[in-house]
């Protein structure tokens, strides 16, 4: 009796508190969301407790439609440029002599320490009409009329890349790093040039690296509101956009709630992609 | 069939030096390799002899000195551009490729075609005797055989030179014997020119046509294995090269055809001339050749006490110690009948059996390196 009581308090102890943390804001607002997405909207920008799945079936008009793939061509497009940037990154710091390592990688997380929207606003400061770009650009003579940067597509793009390097250029570090070097001279003693045995080793060697780093920028980059909201005037409606507004501006929660759900969903379907993939690659 | 009679060169290494970070691992090596030899490579771990092998392959450019291939210098050559291959220690093979993929590395890069490309390989595999095991992936396979694959990923291209560099390293001992055998039978049969790198001088001895001993970045003597082991040069091949007594001594007398070599536990009469009064001298005398006897005998007056026999299988080893600490192996066949221990012996050898090597000039060299050292000199620039 006494012993399993025992056992009991030990478990409570060191799982409980786990347990509760989980339980308190994770469980709860989850069900809170599940919940909210199946009421009613009032003219109040409040919920009436009255079951509905117009919420979901909104979900397929064409404007909706029309963000979520924005959203999703978006997300691709930042992982895809995330790769191209920070593959060539990845591999120098990898190949970087032992002593320069630390001090490159350190650089690539220093801007994890700084707030994101404060990095944000530098773009701001950066691009603007009256920028410092093109203040310089103009000071030198190059054009006469200032470039209008801010407040389009690309610079979305370019802060979402911004953004989101690290997140790409980590996992693939860490995948050229387990790369075995004597694989490199084996291929080039069986004759193969640079360029072949990037293609014929390097690549497909790296590919989990490449996936992960794919996956762990898609993600995050699906979510982000305010970049577009800061970088691009809020012109392009995202997902993370959209839900923040149904939430805070239009007051339709359950909306908003029914966005969330569906960007969980998304998500959890990659992860689950993500892990399938992983363990794919211990069993080979 | 002796190889090395032949003057056909196919790799000169010429004054070659190699540093890493100002520290010379390879000083000033100069080792001519024949075509179709079996060379071996002989040194302890960090004498220099991998990287001897990678400058070869093309993955490490000399700091100074030539390499020829064929007579040509392959300074600026790429390691893709060298007509040698590489089998690696770790086998080094691509994870991603199955077996037949693997060995089809090297022909498809050279745009082979494609039948011709399944034709050598499958030849390759039957000759490694991999056969029905073109699909399988690497890490599906046991050490022996990814060192198969391996092997036949190299030859596959018919290289000019096989480089080996501790290939059967990883290998447990039964398995390292028969692949031993197998690699010395594919090279008879190939005809292609293996330079071998290992550390095991057992392995050496039974695979190769010539051993080149290294040192310190330093090539202590290049020969026939019977030549290294019954003839060592140097007090390190001596010692490296199976197991040796070495005794310090110095010529103190001197007839026409002998010398009488004093040592600190005795004397000893060995018939060899062309040494100096006073010549600083060591003796190296191998196990199976030194006797003991509790008669005295002739030319010897060279007597220690009976430590330990230690019983190995086919033989005996005793151990005897010299009034001056030294231990003395004497090795006999099992069936001989032993001398207890305690008994006072005197220690002999057959005329002949012992080989006589000078110090002088050794010490002189190894003063010199070390002032070179001290002073951040080259060598070439005393010599």
């Amino acid at each position: 009796m006494i012993r399993s009581f025992k056992k009991r308090i030990g478990a409570l102890v060191t799982v409980g508190p786990t347990m509760l943390w989980l339980g308190l804001f994770l469980m709860i607002p989850l069900v809170y969301v599940i919940g909210m997405s199946f009421l009613t909207k009032n003219a109040y920008g409040g919920v009436d407790f009255k079951f509905t799945l117009s919420n979901y079936s909104a979900l397929f008009s064409k404007e909706y439609v029309k963000v979520f793939a924005d959203s999703l061509w978006l997300s691709l497009e930042t992982t895809i440029i995330c790769l191209i940037v920070g593959y060539p990154f990845a591999y120098i710091i990898a190949n970087a002599p032992k002593k320069w390592k630390p001090a490159l990688v350190l650089l690539l997380m220093l801007p994890f320490w700084t707030n994101s929207l404060i990095r944000t606003y530098g773009w701001n400061t950066l691009l603007r009409t009256e920028g410092i770009i093109n203040h310089f650009l103009q000071g030198i003579g190059l054009i006469d009329k200032p470039l209008n940067m801010l407040y389009t597509d690309g610079a979305v793009l370019l802060g979402m890349v911004y953004a989101l390097l690290p997140f790409t250029v980590l996992p693939l570090h860490t995948s050229i790093e387990k790369l075995d070097k004597s694989l490199l001279e084996a291929s080039s003693d069986l004759g193969a040039s640079r360029v072949h045995t990037f293609i014929r080793v390097i690549l497909p060697l790296t590919m989990p690296g490449i996936f992960a780093g794919s996956i762990q920028t898609f993600i995050p980059s699906l979510g982000f509101f305010f970049i577009s909201d800061m970088m691009g005037g809020a012109k392009t409606m995202y997902i993370g956009n959209l839900i923040k507004n149904q939430f805070l501006s239009a007051r339709n929660w359950p909306l908003g709630a029914v966005l969330s759900i569906v960007l969980i969903v998304i998500t959890l379907v990659l992860m689950k992609l993500y892990t399938r993939v992983g363990s794919l690659e211990d069993m080979a | 069939m002796n190889k090395t009679q032949g003057n056909d060169v196919i790799v000169r290494i010429s004054d070659v030096d190699k540093s890493f970070d100002g520290e010379r691992v390879v000083k000033k090596l100069n080792l001519d390799v024949e075509r179709g030899e079996f060379l071996t490579m002989l040194g302890p771990s960090g004498c220099g002899k991998t990287t001897t092998l990678r400058m070869i392959a093309g993955f490490e450019v000399p700091t100074s000195g030539q390499i020829f291939l064929e007579g040509e210098d392959v300074d600026d050559k790429k390691p893709y551009e060298r007509n040698v291959n590489t089998v690696f220690q770790n086998y080094a093979l691509f994870p991603h490729m199955n077996v037949f993929d693997n060995i089809a590395f090297g022909l498809v890069e050279k745009k082979v075609k494609k039948d011709e490309i399944r034709r050598r390989v499958e030849e390759m595999i039957r000759l490694v005797q991999l056969d029905g095991m073109e699909k399988r992936m690497p890490a599906q396979m046991s050490g022996g055989q990814k060192q198969r694959v391996a092997i036949a990923r190299a030859l596959v291209n018919r290289p000019k030179v096989l480089l080996l560099d501790e290939p059967l390293g990883a290998l447990d001992l039964k398995l390292r014997k028969q692949m031993q055998g197998e690699l010395k039978a594919l090279q008879r049969r190939l005809g292609i020119t293996f330079i071998y790198v290992t550390h095991d001088q057992e392995e050496a001895l039974t695979m190769s046509d010539r051993i080149a001993v290294m040192n310190r970045g330093r090539l202590e003597q290049v020969g026939t294995p019977e030549q290294v082991y019954n003839h060592p040069e140097t007090k390190f091949v001596a010692d490296f090269i199976g197991e040796s007594n070495i005794i310090e001594g110095y010529v103190e007398n001197m007839t026409e055809d002998s010398i009488e070599v004093t040592m600190e536990s005795g004397k000893a009469v060995i018939p060899e001339t062309g040494y100096r009064m006073e010549e600083m001298v060591y003796l190296c005398i191998r196990p199976e050749n030194l006797k003991i006897s509790t008669e005295e005998k002739e030319g010897f007056r060279f007597r220690g006490q009976v430590r330990e026999h230690i019983f190995i299988g086919s033989t005996n080893k005793t151990m005897i110690e010299m009034p001056n600490g030294q231990m003395l192996k004497s090795v006999t066949p099992a069936e001989d009948e032993l001398i207890p221990t305690g008994t006072t012996v005197n220690v002999y050898w057959n005329p002949g059996k012992a080989v006589v090597m000078r110090t002088k000039e050794e010490q002189i060299y190894n003063v010199i390196e070390q002032s070179v050292e001290i002073e951040g000199m080259r060598n070439d620039q005393i010599f």
